[in-house]
Formats: structure tokens, sequence, C-alpha cells
């Protein structure tokens, strides 16, 4: 094995245990929602689980699987990771990071939940960890631009590989998401949490969590972006539809992932209405780039269908290979998405927001959208990279072919309950949903327990998919390594320079419309008279 | 830049879609005053059980008839904790922490508002149902969060 797929690999095994971890912890916590009485069954524990799920599966799982596949996209497309000693160096910082706050989390230390709003206080080795795990991450951005500028240097007139493209796109989305979590990290909350400062402003904190927390969004899904537009429509035995505008759909990520987070803050005081509407209407903008998707993905996939003999208006959708584990995880994945995209579109919508905001409603939506569309992705794309990097056929690969319906079906199960227990004004994030037994609250119960049938259909398939990553690696022999190969285009790209493969300029820009849609907002929250707040550690 | 004669029909068809979208907002928010509640007002979370209105939290009837309830989110409950306010008049609550991040969400109306240390949120309504309403914090705040409710009586007046 070369060393830059032994990098890969690191990445993928931490982000696969990551995900075994979060899932056994959601599993106890539908279970406990569902009133089961679970050994240590309390309200302390399911806080406590709640914040190691959020942050195993939202931070760790995600970013080292996407830095996994950053790294393979590297090494296929531009045939070189340069600054591999960087790499690993940024691997065991992210590493570190990982463990250091997980070891805060389940001390008990730190129940603060992966948004981690002040003036809730955890130990300061949550805060630590995380921001070591970011400047992991910060590493591995620096390791995939300089490997660009040296691919750049070989190959002066090339256009940019198209996979490679929307990976350089998730890294800048990256670097404009977490420029955010660092101001309120390392400048609000370290000098807070270690006693240096006494308060904190809530209200400025959030608005900076929140300038990382939706590119967050976009920094899981254009990864998988990745996967359905270049690896998909081969897998499917068909080529991509358009070249030109997938990467105009990379690009505009970039434009428009950042000036968006204030509608996660509609509700918020302190922050006028004005700037509210202004970020939805960018929230609006970014959904554009998603729709084309939509156009572009199942375009590829009906070229496929057709090419394997579909005919008629839909004939082609039954051709298409549907037991191929990473083909039907794709497919589960963009059904799911469309759901949760309509969904998404009424949080973003300004006055009605207050209908869902911070109701069950809300956990439904990002198991649909992250848990669903980015992470079944991942999981067949795991399938497929597995044997190609290792050399290393898949056991049970029946099993492997089951496990994305099973978790299509787990998550429909877990997420529908949640969106009508939400509209019936349910709020997330409760160890019950019984509320002392008032007759409003009556309602709920029964959508919990269902939602309750849905964790434990996921976490079946959550075993499922550990345990034929895990059985492959154990039983199965070394063979020879298939090739790693790309989706052709239907139409090749026009060869010479291209403005969509100008990352200096796209990024300059979207450096402006973040200024222009947070300077004014948090230039008056910074300078209006204020009372911060001390912490508090309920837990 | 090559676009095929169905993707343009596509992009035109997702560009109508969202000026639909956006169109919607800014016509209800415009023309029906649809906002999210955006109130920009700072108090102290220190004295609030010292002095101003939060130290005295309760129902109170303007001369004009309109009607202000001043409550105080707090760890693991609202006070007051049972509000009783007449129906078909214009209601807005003033709200505070004095220690973490709440929620204030009347279950079964759109009043859903975020509360924090340090600031004041304000929410207008105007019941249309009498009867009793659950209120509930949708924001965790610590360990007795799914415990923390309080209730709104919407009486029609004699």
């Amino acid at each position: 094995m070369t060393a830059s797929l032994r990098l890969v690999l690191s990445h993928f095994w931490v982000a696969v245990a990551a995900f075994g971890i979060g899932s056994l912890m959601a599993v106890m916590q539908a279970l406990a929602r569902a009133g089961v009485q679970l050994p240590f069954g309390t309200a302390s524990l399911y806080y406590l689980s709640v914040t190691a799920h959020g942050v195993l599966l939202a931070l760790v799982f995600t970013t080292f699987f996407i830095m996994a596949i950053g790294y393979l996209v590297a090494d296929t497309t531009l045939g070189r990771i340069a600054g591999l000693g960087w790499a690993w160096a940024g691997f065991w910082v992210a590493l570190v990071g990982t463990l250091v706050t997980t070891i805060a989390i389940l001390s008990g230390t730190s129940t603060v939940l992966y948004t981690f709003y002040p003036p809730l206080l955890a130990h300061p080795a949550f805060y630590v960890g995380a921001t070591l795990l970011v400047v992991g991450s910060w590493i591995w951005c620096g390791v995939m631009i300089g490997s660009h500028r040296a691919w750049r240097r070989g190959n002066p007139a090339a256009r940019v590989p198209l996979p490679w493209h929307g990976m350089l796109a998730t890294v800048i989305i990256w670097i404009l998401a977490t420029t955010g979590l660092a101001v309120e990290v390392v400048i609000l909350i370290l000098p807070w949490s270690f006693g240096l400062v006494e308060r904190i402003d809530p209200i400025i904190a959030r608005t900076y969590f929140w300038w990382f927390g939706h590119p967050l969004t976009y920094f899981w899904l254009v990864p998988a972006y990745v996967l359905w537009y270049t690896l998909i429509p081969r897998v499917a035995g068909g080529k991509l539809f358009s070249d030109a505008l997938t990467r105009v759909v990379f690009i505009q990520f970039i434009l428009f992932s950042t000036p968006v987070g204030l509608h996660h803050q509609f509700t918020d005081p302190g922050i006028a209405s004005g700037w509210k509407l202004v970020h939805t209407f960018t929230t609006y903008a970014i959904m554009f780039p998603s729709l084309v998707t939509a156009f572009t993905v199942i375009a590829s996939l009906e070229y496929a269908g057709r090419a394997r003999g579909g005919t008629g208006l839909f004939g082609w959708i039954g051709r298409l290979p549907w037991r191929d584990p990473f083909f039907a995880s794709v497919a589960l994945a963009m059904i799911t998405f469309a759901l949760g995209g309509f969904g998404g579109a009424i949080n973003a919508a300004y006055a009605m927001n207050a209908m869902v905001h911070n109701t069950a409603w809300v956990q439904g939506h990002f198991h649909l959208t992250v848990g669903t569309a980015v992470t079944l992705s991942f999981m067949g794309f795991s399938y497929w990279m597995l044997p190609r990097v290792t050399g290393r056929a898949l056991v049970w690969p029946r099993v492997a072919t089951l496990q994305p319906y099973l978790w299509f079906v787990g998550m429909q199960f877990f997420s529908i309950p949640s969106h009508i227990a939400g509209l019936m004004g349910m709020p997330r994030r409760v160890y019950t949903g019984e509320f002392q037994g008032v007759a409003a609250a009556a309602g709920w119960v029964p959508l919990v327990n269902l939602s309750a049938v849905g964790g434990l259909i996921l976490f079946v398939s959550a075993l499922c998919y550990v345990g034929v990553l895990v059985g492959s690696m154990l039983v199965m022999e070394r063979g020879p390594r298939r090739a790693i190969e790309y989706a052709e285009s239907l139409v090749a790209p026009t060869p010479g320079p291209s403005v969509w493969d100008r990352f200096g300029v796209w990024t300059a820009v979207a450096v402006v419309l973040i200024v222009l849609a947070y300077a004014r907002p948090l230039y008056h929250l910074h300078t209006m008279a204020r009372f911060p707040a001390r912490g508090f550690s309920p837990f | 830049m090559q676009v095929d004669r169905y993707e343009r029909y596509w992009l035109w068809a997702a560009t109508g879609m969202l000026v639909l979208f956006t169109g919607a907002i800014v016509i209800t928010a415009l023309a029906g005053s649809a906002h999210p509640p955006s109130h920009v007002e700072t108090v102290n979370p220190e004295t609030l059980d010292i002095s101003g209105e939060f130290a005295t939290p309760g129902v109170a009837t303007a001369a004009d008839g309109s009607v202000t309830v001043v409550m105080r989110a707090e760890f693991y409950v609202f006070r007051p904790e049972v509000v009783r306010v007449p129906l078909g008049r214009a209601v807005t609550f003033r709200i505070t922490s004095p220690d973490v991040l709440h929620g204030f969400q009347i279950v079964g109306t759109n009043v859903n508002v975020t509360v924090a240390p340090g600031y004041v949120s304000e929410v207008t309504t105007t019941f249309t149902e009498p009867g009793e309403y659950l209120v509930v914090c949708n924001e965790y705040c610590g360990l007795a969060h799914h415990n923390m409710q309080g209730t709104l009586i919407v009486e029609a007046e004699p």
C-alpha cells in the first residue's frame, strides 16, 4: 500500500470508530426518550450522551471522513499529496483533540451539547480538544492547497480535475467557516473557560458560532456531492451530464455557504429583523446549486439507465444497479435529501421559522440531511473505496446491499414522527416527551415511541455497516487492488483556462459577501451597551 | 459554457421557485408585518431580582387596553408560573434570563423566542382561542430542561 493510501485509511478508520460509538449513544437516547428503562438511564447520562453523539458524529465522523476523501481525491486526480509529513501531523493533532474532548464529555464535566452555547460552561479541556480537532483540519487544508499549487506548477494550462475541484471548494468553505469558530472559541470562550475573563456575551458568541454552523453543513454536503457527480454516474454505468454546470455549482457553494448564519438566529433578541431578512435571501440563494444538482445527477442516472437498455419515461429507473450498495446508498440519500431540502426551505423562511424553531422538527430535519444525505453517501462510498484501497473484497456483500435500505427505512421512522411532533410543538433536545403528563403533550408520546423504532432499525443498520467493514479487514485476503476511476463527462470540459477554475478570485468574492452580511450586525452587537453573563455548569 | 436545452429550462424553473419563495416572504413581511421576534434591548442579568420590572414579573394592562406580560425564564421555571391573559387583545411578552439561554414557546401558537441573559426578548400576539396553553423551554438549559414548563390561560373577558 502506498503512503498516501495509508493516510486515507487512517482518517477513515477514526471516522468509522467515531461513527460506531456515536451510533451506540444514539440508540440509547432513542430508547430512553421512549421510556424504556435502561441501566443508568438518567437525565444526566442522557444529556451527556446527546453531547457525545453530536460531537462524535456531526464533528468527528464527518471531519475525519471528509479528510479521507480529500486525500484520496488528491492522490488519484493530482497524482501526489504534497507534504505527507504535515498531513500526518494534522492527523495526530486532530486525533489527540478528539480524544481530549471525548474524555472531557465522558467525565460529565462538559454536558453542553455540540453547540456549546455560552454561558453554559464546560471544562476547558472540552474547548481545547475541539480547537485541536479544528487545527488538525486546518493542516489538512494547508496540505490540500499545497498539493494543488504543486500540481498547478507542473500543469499550468490544464483544467482542474472535476473531483478535485469539488474537494478544493470544500477546503475553502471550511476555512471560511472555521474563521468564525476560531473567533468564538479562541478569543471569547477559551480565556473565559480558563477564568481569565469573568463574563461572555451569549448573543455575540452565538453569532460567531452560526457564522461557522451553517457553512459547516456545506462542508459535509459538498464532498457528498463530489461522490454523486464524479463517481455515481460511472457506478451506474453512464456519464456525468454536465461538467461545466458542476463547476458552477461548487463555486456557488463557496460564495453563498457562509453569509447565511442569521437564519439560525431568527428568534434571537439583540439582532434587528432587517439583517435576518438579508440572510434569508442568501439562504434561498444557496438552494440554487442544490436544485441544479438534482437535475444534473438525475439526468446522469437517466443516461445510465438508458445505456443499460431502459426505455420509456420511467423505464430507465428499474435498470439502475439497485443491488450495488454504493449506488443504492446515494440514490436513497438523494431521495431523502429532497425531503430534507424542502424542510430546510421552511426552516429558512423568515417568519414561518417560528412554527418549527428549536422543536423536534429540527432534529428530524438534520437527520434527513447530514444524518442521511451525507452519512448514507459516505457509507456507500466506504463499500466502494475499501476494496479499491486495501485489495480486500467485502465480506457479506448481501449485508452491504441490505444496509442502505435499512438506514433509509429507519430514518423515515425516526424523522417523519420528529417533524410531526415538532409541528405539534414538542421541543428538541428533551429527555422525555411526556412533560409531566400535561394534556398538550399527550400527542407527542406515540410519536417519540415511533422514533425509537426508527432508532432501533438505524442501529441495526449501523452495526451492519461497521460489521462489514471490520469483517472485511479481518476475514478477507488481500488481493489485487482495483483502479479508482471517476465518471467521464458527456461533454468534455473546454480546454484552456476557465474562470470557474479561478479559486482565488471566487474566494475573494466570498469574503466580500461575508463582510457585507456580517459587518453591520456584528459592529452593532459589539458596540451597543451590553451586560455579558457569568458562566453556569448546570450538569 | 454549453448548457443543454432541458438544463436551461430547469435553471429557469429553479430560479422561478426561489423567486416565488422569497417573494412570499417579502410580501408577508411588508404587508402583513410577519417578522421574527427581533427586539433589541439589554438588561443587567445580575440585578434582575433587585430592581426593575423583572423583579416583579407579572401581567399589566395599560390605559389603552394593551397587555404586557413581564417574565423571567430561569433554571427550570418560568416566572410567573401561571399567566392569565385576555382573549382577543394584543399581548406583549417581555422576557429575560438571569442564568443561561432558554426558549419561550407557547405550544399551539407561533410564539417562539430565544431568551438570553443580558437581553430582553419581546414578542407580541393576539390570542383568538380561549383555554389553557402549555409553555415550554426549547433551548437546552441543563439537566432538568425537559421539566421546564409553564401555563398560560387565555380567558374571555366578562
